[in-house]
């Protein structure tokens, strides 16, 4: 027996324990849970749309688009958005509800300003407040620009700008044509922004703005982003705000993480039973995964839905597979004449190829899911998905490999009943023995 | 473990049955359509707060007394001390049912103040999810396809994705026949289970092409061989796995919260849909469309000798 490499193999499993024991409360507190798990916050805004005027199927589209960009920026907290009925007023609704918010305040940005860029060709004084005010009808907005606002420093005079990019590069070359020579006003909501003399006509869709409030590179970013996010179509104004408990009920919650936790024992004391000693070593990956996941969820900001833990059941599944495949894979090598040590070696050899094969095929799904899924539930599932393939990989594989390599070398012990091989196997094996 | 029948020869069956059931499917579809929850209807919510904590079993009641059957899914609470109530129902309520349920609050909940309110929700944001999760799952397919093509061949590329659609197809086709609802959960179910099917496929198919590099068959006889062993060989961790799975789900149905019953149904349906389309769909087919290139029978075994 070798001592050293059976304290290596111990010393990983109490690492894997006591981490896990220590910590996952604190981690798992500290994951916000979605609307359907925890419930959140219920914004009801009405659309202020020209008067007399109805929504249209574009139009709502444009509008709910525009909203979903702002809730879910990153596309994991997803929330749900509704169009209802019109108000007394004959104003559409939109009824948007997000989970994880603390205060009224915080839920009040969460649509957020609306960035509104505009260019004017002219302005007056105005004589009560002494600020420039547009005059005339702009000469283009932020709906003009393509979603591709950034933070740049400028080369020649090192100032913090923002780089904008005409959606029609004409467009940009006909202003600064006209203008050449003369000012334009540049406003931020409202706020007049620059007033820079168009020196020379531009020959692309290409432009930088800065000055007054963008003096800092945080300023620009954040006029990149709200540029970026599109500006709302119509203003919306919040009407009503109300706590919401779990769509999918409190009751029903309980009970469903206490079967989850009985399922999760079930696997663990069938991994044993079948696989014996490996399969403790499997089920202490497991444990590792459940832990990295969250870990990793929690650095992302991810805020955990339902599809969220459905990605996360498929995870489990997918890393116990990695293990069975090994495992079965040891039986086979074994089946073969090899040795114990041998038939460990060459069996995880051969079940990687299998595992990358059929891991990186579900990856690529949930990449293509995560591009083509739009905002929400898609996205959210995507997400989980391809951070549990990931974490499965290193934990199920990597770990759970690293830990059988030491114990099987450690000597402890040598039948092969302790990895789970049968009878049926043994006997052919000893025969060649 | 050791083969207990040659599935391959078996394979008409099995292509019978998957089909029996999602004709079966189509037809319940056609006559009856999709039970479609709240998610996806037009539907009215209904809003009202009472006095103390909302009880679920009493609002239920409340509404079951008028003849309306809140779904599952259909009640939440809200307001920070518990006591809304928020009910969504399918269809547009008529204003007669509208005073009934008013009438209806006043005799459950008497101490509330306020009286119900209205409100009619479009179901166009829960639709555009499903179509995205529809768009998201054959953009998924079809990239699959290529890197299944790449690393392995072009057949075995179409075999995984047929598995795959059918696992959709089957779930599709059993809720349609239990006249289950569809709600959002739903679709979250289903990207669940084509990501389960696609991996599945993929390690049987891994252990087909490595027998094939060893054994080379050289006719359609020798094949069905090959790839009936290949089965035989991973059965063992087909079964393992989707036993391991399959407690998961099973568990949370029965004990799991009534709210994700049909998430979790749609789940069984699509493991075992999954674990059973890899062995006896796509690897049949494979071996159908690859025998079409090999001949039936080598006359000799010159092979061998070679």
């Amino acid at each position: 027996m070798k001592w050293g490499r059976f304290l290596a193999f111990l010393l990983m499993a109490v690492v894997i324990v006591g981490l896990t024991a220590g910590t996952v409360t604190t981690i798992w507190k500290s994951i916000p849970l979605g609307l359907d798990l925890k419930g959140g916050v219920d914004l009801l805004y009405s659309v202020e749309t020209p008067k007399g005027q109805s929504l249209s199927t574009s139009a709502k589209q444009a509008l709910l688009k525009a909203v979903e960009l702002r809730v879910n920026s990153l596309g994991v907290s997803s929330p749900i958005i509704d169009l209802e009925g019109k108000n007394q007023a004959g104003q559409d609704q939109i009824r948007v509800q997000v989970a994880g918010v603390k205060n009224q305040q915080e839920a009040e940005q969460i649509i957020g300003a609306t960035a509104q860029l505009a260019i004017y060709g002219s302005a007056t004084m105005d004589k009560k407040t002494g600020q420039l005010v547009p005059q005339g009808k702009p000469l283009a907005t932020g709906a003009d620009l393509k979603s591709n606002a950034k933070w740049v420093v400028d080369q020649e005079t090192g100032q913090n700008a923002v780089a904008i990019e005409f959606k029609n590069a004409q467009k940009w070359i006909n202003i600064t044509d006209k203008y050449v020579g003369k000012q334009i006003y540049v406003f931020l909501n409202g706020q007049l922004l620059t007033d820079p003399v168009i020196q020379e006509k531009m020959y692309n869709g290409q432009s930088e703005i800065s000055g007054g409030s963008l003096s800092t590179p945080q300023a620009c970013m954040a006029l990149a982003s709200e540029l970026n996010a599109g500006a709302l179509p119509y203003p919306l104004h919040l009407e009503s705000l109300t706590s919401v408990g779990p769509t999918l009920g409190q009751t029903s919650l309980q009970r469903t993480m206490v079967a989850g936790l009985v399922a999760i024992i079930i696997i663990f004391v069938f991994m044993i039973w079948v696989y014996r000693l490996a399969g403790l070593i499997a089920d202490l990956a497991l444990v590792a995964y459940g832990y990295v996941t969250l870990l990793v969820f929690d650095g992302l900001h991810v805020v955990l839905t339902l599809s969220g833990l459905a990605a996360l059941i498929l995870g489990v599944g997918i890393a116990v597979d990695a293990n069975i495949i090994t495992y079965e894979r040891i039986k086979d090598e074994m089946r073969n004449g090899r040795s114990l040590k041998s038939a460990v070696k060459v069996g995880n050899r051969n079940a990687l190829r299998t595992i990358i094969d059929s891991n990186a095929t579900t990856f690529i799904a949930g990449a293509v899911m995560y591009f083509f899924g739009g905002q929400g539930d898609v996205r959210g599932f995507a997400v989980a998905l391809m951070v549990s393939i990931i974490v499965s990989l290193i934990t199920a594989v990597l770990l759970s490999r690293l830990m059988l390599f030491s114990f099987t070398n450690s000597n402890v012990v040598r039948r092969p009943w302790w990895y789970g091989v049968g009878k049926g196997v043994l006997k052919e094996h000893e025969a060649k023995v | 473990m050791k083969p207990k029948f040659d599935i391959v020869r078996l394979s008409k069956w099995f292509f019978l049955l998957s089909s029996a059931i999602t004709v079966a499917g189509l037809i319940f579809f056609a006559v009856f359509g999709f039970n479609l929850s709240t998610d996806f209807k037009a539907g009215s919510r209904i809003q009202f707060q009472v006095n103390q904590k909302v009880d679920d079993t009493k609002v239920r009641q409340m509404f079951q007394s008028v003849g309306l059957n809140i779904g599952d899914t259909g009640l939440t609470v809200g307001g920070i001390a518990r006591n809304v109530a928020i009910v969504t129902l399918p269809g547009q309520l008529t204003p007669h049912q509208i005073q009934e349920i008013q009438n209806a609050e006043h005799k459950y909940f008497p101490d509330a103040k306020q009286g119900i309110q209205v409100d009619t929700v479009d179901p166009f944001v829960a639709q555009q999810t499903a179509h995205k999760a529809v768009w998201a799952i054959l953009a998924a397919a079809a990239f699959i396809v290529i890197y299944v093509a790449i690393r392995f061949e072009f057949r075995f590329a179409i075999a995984g994705i047929i598995a795959l659609l059918h696992d959709a197809f089957i779930v599709l086709s059993v809720f349609v026949l239990f006249r289950r609802e569809i709600d959002l959960t739903f679709v979250a179910a289903l990207l669940t289970i084509v990501g389960y099917s696609i991996n599945d496929t993929i390690v049987i198919f891994d252990r087909i092409r490595e027998n094939l590099k060893i054994d080379k068959p050289k006719d359609v006889e020798s094949l069905r061989e090959v790839v009936n062993k290949s089965l035989w060989q991973t059965m063992a961790r087909s079964i393992n796995t989707v036993f391991t799975v399959l407690v998961a789900a099973v568990i949370l149905y029965f004990f799991g919260g009534v709210s994700i019953r049909n998430f979790t149904f749609a789940l069984i349906i699509g493991l075992i849909s999954g674990a059973y389309s890899s062995i006896f769909i796509a690897s049949p087919i494979w071996v159908a469309w690859r025998s079409r290139s090999l001949p039936k029978k080598t006359v000799t075994d010159e092979v061998e000798v070679v």
